[in-house]
């Protein structure tokens, strides 16, 4: 049995330990926010966070996250949506949205860092999320855009 | 007014928030896992197919060819089997489906058919499968042949220019892997669900499979495209619904990353030769063009990716005289199919560098040769169309200016400045044909449907959003049109149960042609509201306040098409397409002259698109085309194996560009309305794809000297055509 938070609630899972996090989220948790593109750690598009760091949840055994807090883009738009989400939705960088949920927790952790990051750290930070709709230009607008300059 | 603004899309806050459901997001009660058996053969008779005895198959349900009733993919030929019976004609090729009650079960009893061949021999080169003898399709191994004739050869003087230039296989690489669902519904029919980009070709592949009506396809959300999931997913469905049908239960087959690359299909590979007469001050007297595809084992959808092909080949320029032919041939690979711009970009991509050779030989600047041969006002084209408002210019121009004037220096890449970093500007231009070819559209005779229940108006619409935007584009035309607020404007789920068949969403057609029709559909949707509370109002609440509150009315429009098209599908002559868009592309990059690695640091784009009905979405296309043609440019490059299978089937091998690898871009919208369309809007979804290599090749050779004449340039390729320059490669 494997115990952490997830989205701000106690959660257990009895899958087996080697199981993948992103499995146990998506179809015993049944958070389908995060999203398999690849399996190997490639696409980004199973980002979540663990205990605040982005992280593919396609390469983490669920035991690794005993104890932790884990939040998925459910738990990202709870109790309203984060900055950065409203700003994919106002700059268009959501497209098909496969990639999206995926680019959203990367760029939260990436905001949560260094809230007016410039258009190349923007681009250093998603770099290990794939988006085929977009070309990026629209999903570095908004990370870039997400938190008012003058706040 | 809602054209021209950019309302964010109607699906993004489900998309921001997590909670559109996607196919492999549906988990039916009782649901069961498909998972298929293929070929390891590339082409071979098979002997048999045995379970494994060794295997628990308790709980398997397996199925093979002899368990399909009508063995057919349907889509323009009936060459392709559901799932292969007697002989396989290319490696991963299904041959049999199994379901289980976990994913896990069913790939391990996937893997525990066994599977008997006579290995046969097997035909991988497009320059030789013309007239083989190892036949694969019909006596000769074509697909289709196309020729076209315009002028007439010979008595003039001028310079000889020949060129030959080859491009590779591309993967379109949606982020969502293909899924599918069937579930049997109560009458003992199925309701299909899934990713797709055209429920209706399901619908039809589906129903002759079985020999029965009692079908229903229904989009779920769907995570990308761009031609990859117009025709595959007919042959998955079928596949679901077989295990469905043998289970008694719903059945999801997701595949996973490596077998959607080795199975699904890719981009044609083209091998085209050019050979062109000029005269000394740049004119194109004689165009020449043999376009040989590559459309593997069965026919998809080759003969029209062929067409499009040859009918962009000569780039946007005149020639007093063309002679083009095009085979497109069958090989023991699996098969190519739909990729945005379908044939285009691999035309567009000899045309341009061939002008770039053209150049080189007559000693003339690139861009002053485009100048003087760029189609102009009342120019005919290669098929005998005359062009009205040819857009090459202005997007020329656009795209000039804007290249030209002073950036932001935040808006360009710092690629990285080694001493070894060559720099260097590419220009390319290109024209695309909107919608589909000729007649097309009267065959398809595309319907739209609008309903009012409640003050609110129904779209009914079997065209399906796959990113592009149409969710949000079609209300904003009714709205528009109507006179009331988008938000009053709802789209019915796209389910062939509850919407007409509008066609498919392919060849840029959606928003112009489809919408064209919804535009159409709103005006008849006023007739009809006038006809029933007998005025002549033309306010729609005015209207439907004279109706009683719960009135409701339905509307259902047919394309109309264009009586002044005329088109000859025997000789090619006529109208090609109902009109053009056009673009010119502009690419800064460096090229790393020690690794031979390209850079990109900043694009521009002017492109036509008629008129931008929300010019967000519309950049957003142009965006995302753009890098992947600047992926096929430089990066992805599909590796096959000794049976003409994919070997670097893995997101680690076979690379798409990062955010790292994007330049910034600018993107102008330039407006040359076409009057077909609603509010003057063209087909925008292929064209992006069409100019980003040549430009990106005229970059490389003038920041290094070194000519590239075949795709992708990668830094091997570029390293080699370092060390040799002045060689065609
Ligand atoms: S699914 Fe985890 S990185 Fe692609
Ligand atoms: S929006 Fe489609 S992959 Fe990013």
């Amino acid at each position: 049995m494997t115990r952490f938070r997830c989205n701000g609630m106690d959660v257990q899972t009895g899958a087996a330990p080697m199981s993948r996090l992103l499995d146990v989220l998506r179809e015993d948790l049944r958070y389908t926010g995060p999203k398999e593109g690849c399996g190997e750690g490639e696409c980004g598009a199973c980002t979540v966070r663990i205990d605040g760091e982005p992280v593919m949840s396609c390469l983490v055994p669920v035991c690794q996250v005993e104890g932790a807090e884990v939040q998925t883009v459910e738990g990202l738009a709870q109790p309203v949506v984060h900055a950065v989400q409203s700003a994919f939705l106002q700059h268009g960088a959501a497209q098909c949205g496969i990639c999206t949920p995926g680019f959203l927790m990367a760029a939260a952790a990436l905001l949560d860092e260094n809230p007016h990051p410039t258009r190349e750290e923007a681009r250093v930070a998603l770099a290990g999320n794939l988006c085929r709709c977009t070309g990026y230009q629209k999903i570095v607008d908004a990370v870039v855009r997400a938190i008012a300059k003058e706040a | 007014m809602s054209i021209g603004t950019s309302p964010p899309r109607r699906d993004g806050l489900e998309k921001i928030v997590g909670s559109s459901l996607y196919a492999d997001d549906l988990r039916p009660d009782g649901c069961l896992y498909g998972a298929t058996v293929r070929s390891s053969r590339a082409h071979a008779r098979i002997l048999g197919l045995r379970r494994d005895p060794a295997f628990d198959w308790t709980g398997v349900t397996l199925v093979t060819a002899a368990d399909v009733p009508t063995n057919i993919v349907t889509l323009m030929t009936d060459d392709q089997p559901v799932l292969a019976g007697g002989i396989t004609r290319h490696v991963h090729e299904p041959l049999a489906l199994v379901a289980a009650p976990t994913r896990e079960q069913a790939l391990a009893a996937a893997r525990a058919v066994i599977v008997d061949y006579e290995d046969l021999p097997a035909l991988f080169d497009p320059e030789l499968a013309e007239g083989n003898a190892i036949q694969i399709f019909g006596h000769d191994n074509v697909f289709k042949k196309i020729s076209i004739r315009r002028g007439t050869f010979g008595g003039r003087q001028g310079i000889r220019v020949r060129g030959r230039y080859q491009t590779g296989l591309q993967e379109q690489l949606y982020i969502e892997p293909m899924s599918m669902l069937a579930l049997p519904r109560p009458d003992g029919g199925f309701t299909v669900q899934g990713s797709m980009q055209c429920p209706y070709y399901i619908d039809r592949a589906v129903k002759r499979m079985l020999g029965d009506e009692r079908v229903n396809v229904v989009q779920a959300v769907t995570g990308g495209g761009f031609g990859g999931k117009e025709e595959y997913p007919s042959m998955l469905a079928c596949h679901a619904v077989l295990l469905a049908r043998a289970s008694g239960r719903p059945v999801k087959i997701t595949y996973r990353r490596d077998e959607d690359l080795r199975a699904t299909t890719k981009r044609h590979p083209s091998i085209i030769e050019l050979d062109t007469l000029v005269s000394p001050g740049g004119h194109v007297l004689e165009f020449g063009a043999r376009i040989v595809m590559d459309g593997g084992a069965y026919h998809t959808l080759s003969t029209v990716v062929l067409s499009r092909a040859i009918l962009h080949v000569t780039g946007p320029y005149r020639a007093e005289a063309v002679a083009l032919d095009g085979v497109c041939v069958a090989t023991h690979t699996p098969p190519n199919g739909a990729f945005r711009g379908f044939g285009a970009p691999q035309a567009q991509w000899a045309a341009e560098r061939h002008m770039d050779r053209v150049a080189r030989t007559l000693g003339l600047d690139p861009l002053e040769l485009r100048r003087r041969n760029l189609y102009k006002e009342g120019d005919i084209t290669a098929t005998g169309q005359v062009l009205h408002d040819p857009g090459g210019f202005a997007v020329l121009d656009r795209a000039l200016a804007a290249a030209e004037a002073p950036v932001d220096d935040k808006t360009i890449r710092p690629g990285v400045t080694a001493p070894a970093m060559a720099r260097g500007r590419g220009l390319a231009l290109a024209w695309h044909g909107c919608g589909f070819t000729g007649n097309g559209e009267a065959k398809i005779k595309g319907k739209v449907a609008l309903e009012v229940r409640d003050g609110t108006v129904y779209v009914g619409i079997a065209s399906t959003d796959i990113g592009q935007g149409t969710e949000t584009i079609f209300p904003q035309i009714v709205a528009e049109e109507l006179g009331i607020d988008t938000a009053r404007v709802q789209m019915l789920p796209h389910d062939t149960a509850q919407v007409p068949d509008s066609g498919p969403t392919v060849a840029s057609r959606t928003a112009m042609v489809v919408g064209g029709t919804a535009l159409a559909a709103a005006r008849a949707l006023r007739r009809h509201l006038q006809s029933t509370a007998m005025s002549d109002e033309h306010g729609f609440d005015a209207l439907l306040s004279r109706l009683a509150p719960d009135a409701t009315a339905r509307v259902v429009e047919t394309y109309e098409v264009d009586a002044n098209i005329q088109w000859d599908m025997d000789t090619y002559q006529g109208d090609a397409y109902p009109c053009y868009g056009w673009s010119c592309v502009i690419v800064d990059l460096r090229v790393d002259t020690d690794t031979g690695e390209v850079i990109y640091d900043r694009v521009v784009t002017a492109t036509d698109v008629g008129r931008a009905l929300n010019p967000v979405l519309a950049s957003g296309q142009i965006e995302g085309g753009t890098l992947q043609a600047l992926g096929w440019a430089t990066q992805e490059e599909v590796v096959l194996d000794s049976r003409g299978g994919m070997r670097n089937d893995r997101l680690t091998n076979y690379i798409i560009p990062t955010a790292l690898d994007a330049p910034e871009m600018v993107t102008e919208l330039v407006e040359i309305p076409f009057a077909g369309g609603p509010f003057g809007a063209k087909g925008i979804g292929e064209i992006p794809m069409d100019c980003p290599a040549a430009a990106v090749a005229q970059a490389i050779e003038a920041a290094t000297g070194a000519a590239l004449h075949a795709l992708p340039m990668t830094p091997e390729r570029v390293l080699a055509a370092l060390e040799t320059p002045g060689e065609s490669r």
